[in-house]
């Protein structure tokens, strides 16, 4: 077991998501950065869809109960086992009774706890997500609490290796500027029916991160974007990342925990190979759009596999090579 | 004639979109109705046979496709949806019929005499009318199991609130703007009030989770009234 000591409000069990369902009005949820969840369960050599405890508010406090090996991705958290600082993005040995503590990172938002053999809720209708808004998955279909026991297994894998963030490999979007990330995105269906000067401004300028800002979306603040002529819309399918602009003219970009259905006029949608950079920018950042095309979005996609196949087949060495070590090890015993 | 052929033709025209990489929206052009709809679902039983899709997503005479990968042709998806459409029939389903149990006004439904306010009616009135409709399920979004339903005679529409209530109880029956529908999770909404129902909508524990498909037929009848 895993016993939550101490947690802020919003922390939730997650994987990388309820598929197949948006026709029953429920959303994918998942891990916000994904990547992270990727990176971690690559890590520590579990299945893909292994569930996390994602970490958006801190400080978060807790305790292993069983000897086993946890990976804290995502974020640039500080973290203290038992008062002793260690690692973001290396795979640590944990004892039983050790007390984790995660602190507010500095630039970015999300951690991602995962464990040997993941976080083992009961899977409801395919995943272990939480469904914040249908009250299911995850712990009981909520939030995390003081005195919350999550199951997990007992490891004693290899520790002490670790992976390169994909901050520092993938290259960025844009320009680097303090306080503010770009993300790439494609201009969806209501594009062209927004003022030319809307447009010029919806690619041009910052849209800084309001604190309505969660797991649902995020609003956005920046000088009000405005139709050519006023669109009634009727309610279509969405998917995280698309930007939509309601009445007022300031868009909101969907999250993981977005509704299925939307009604706004749509602008853009963020590609997938960028949602994480995205889960990880705080409130008041301020968000650059660059125009991408198709091919280029697809090609940002492959970037992101790569770095991920490279990270399996380096861990699936460095896991052979301490398997055989440690059994010479055992032999010269 | 052949001008008003073409015009018809020409109006016959969908939009279709991108929606990232992985995901194409397809809107039917012209006014809401039903045939539409069941020309959407006809859209939708054609693309169950394709392999590459992960999720359909019907919308109010809209699909949204999702891809289980980025197509690598986006250009050709959208050919064949546009050479699809055109001769599209109505798909005729034979949805299940329910009949709700309904209380209605009372503090579930609160906004009974708003409605009747904005419709010129009395409450009763009100009340007689909802259940004179069959109204049929348009397409399930937003929340887990809420189904949009067509059929609200149109004396009855009310615009959604401009301030939503807070927390309102799953169950609620409420009208929206021209649709009708049963709120399926508690918490903020828009829509109007006018009783309450006592179903789930949607049980992740149920062998099928969502109360409601499309299609499906709904009746409401009064099982208290409370003015």
């Amino acid at each position: 077991m895993i016993t939550v000591l101490e947690t802020g409000p919003l922390n939730t069990v997650q994987d990388l998501g309820r598929f197949g369902l948006r026709n029953m009005g429920v959303g994918s949820s998942g891990m916000m950065d994904m990547l992270a969840l990727q990176v971690a369960n690559i890590l520590m050599d579990n299945e893909d869809g292994a569930a996390g405890i994602e970490i958006q508010t801190y400080p978060c406090v807790l305790r292993f109960d069983v000897d086993t090996r946890f990976v804290v991705t995502g974020a640039d958290v500080g973290l203290s086992l038992d008062g002793v600082m260690v690692l973001p993005w290396v795979v640590a040995q944990v004892q039983a009774g050790q007390v984790l503590r995660i602190e507010r990172p500095t630039v970015s938002a999300r951690a991602c706890l995962a464990v040997a053999e993941g976080i083992n809720v009961p899977v409801v209708l395919g995943s272990r997500a939480t469904q914040l808004r249908g009250g299911f998955g995850g712990l009981a279909g909520r939030v995390l609490q003081t005195g919350d026991m999550l199951p997990i297994a007992p490891s004693d894998g290899p520790a002490g290796f670790g992976a390169v963030p994909p901050l520092r490999v993938l290259a960025a979007p844009g320009e680097t500027r303090p306080k503010s990330v770009t993300v790439r995105a494609i201009p969806a269906t209501d594009h062209d029916h927004f003022t030319a000067s809307s447009r010029e401004h919806f690619w041009g300028r910052p849209w800084r991160i309001t604190p309505q800002a969660d797991r649902i979306g995020y609003r956005l603040r920046g000088e009000p974007l405005r139709l050519i002529e006023p669109k009634e819309l009727r309610s279509y399918g969405i998917v995280p990342g698309i930007v939509q602009v309601p009445p007022a003219g300031e868009p909101i970009v969907q999250m993981a925990d977005a509704n299925t259905a939307g009604g706004y006029p749509r602008m853009a949608c963020v590609i997938e190979a960028d949602l994480w950079r995205l889960a990880q920018a705080p409130i008041g950042t301020d968000i650059y759009f660059q125009l991408c095309s198709h091919a280029q979005g697809v090609a940002a996609d492959v970037e992101m596999r790569r770095y991920l196949n490279t990270l399996r087949s380096m861990v699936g060495y460095y896991r052979a090579s301490a398997a055989r070590q440690s059994g010479q090890r055992k032999h010269s015993a | 004639m052949i001008t008003t052929c073409l015009a018809e033709a020409i109006s016959d025209v969908p939009t279709i979109s991108a929606i990232g990489t992985r995901a194409i929206l397809f809107e039917a052009p012209g006014e809401f109705s039903m045939a539409q709809q069941r020309r959407i679902w006809a859209l939708m039983q054609a693309c169950e046979a394709r392999a590459d899709i992960a999720e359909l997503v019907p919308g109010v005479t809209n699909l949204l496709l999702v891809f289980h990968e980025a197509p690598a042709q986006p250009e050709a998806i959208i050919a064949w949806l546009t050479e699809l459409w055109p001769d599209l029939p109505e798909l005729e389903v034979e949805g299940r019929l329910f009949e709700i149990a309904v209380r209605y006004g009372g503090p579930l439904g609160e906004d009974l005499h708003r409605v009747a306010e904005h419709a010129g009616l009395s409450p009763k009135e009100v009340i007689e009318r909802h259940q004179a409709s069959e109204f049929t399920v348009c397409t399930i979004g937003s929340a887990p199991g809420f189904a949009y339903l067509h059929g609200l005679d149109p004396s009855i529409a009310m615009p959604r609130k401009t301030v939503p209530s807070l927390q309102m109880q799953a169950g609620t029956v409420i009208i929206g703007g021209p649709q009708a529908g049963i709120s399926a999770i508690t918490g903020p909404n828009g829509w109007n009030s006018i009783g309450y129902a006592d179903v789930a909508l949607f049980d992740p524990a149920r062998h099928s989770p969502a109360l409601f498909q499309p299609a499906d037929r709904i009746r409401f009848y009064a099982e208290g009234i409370e003015l």
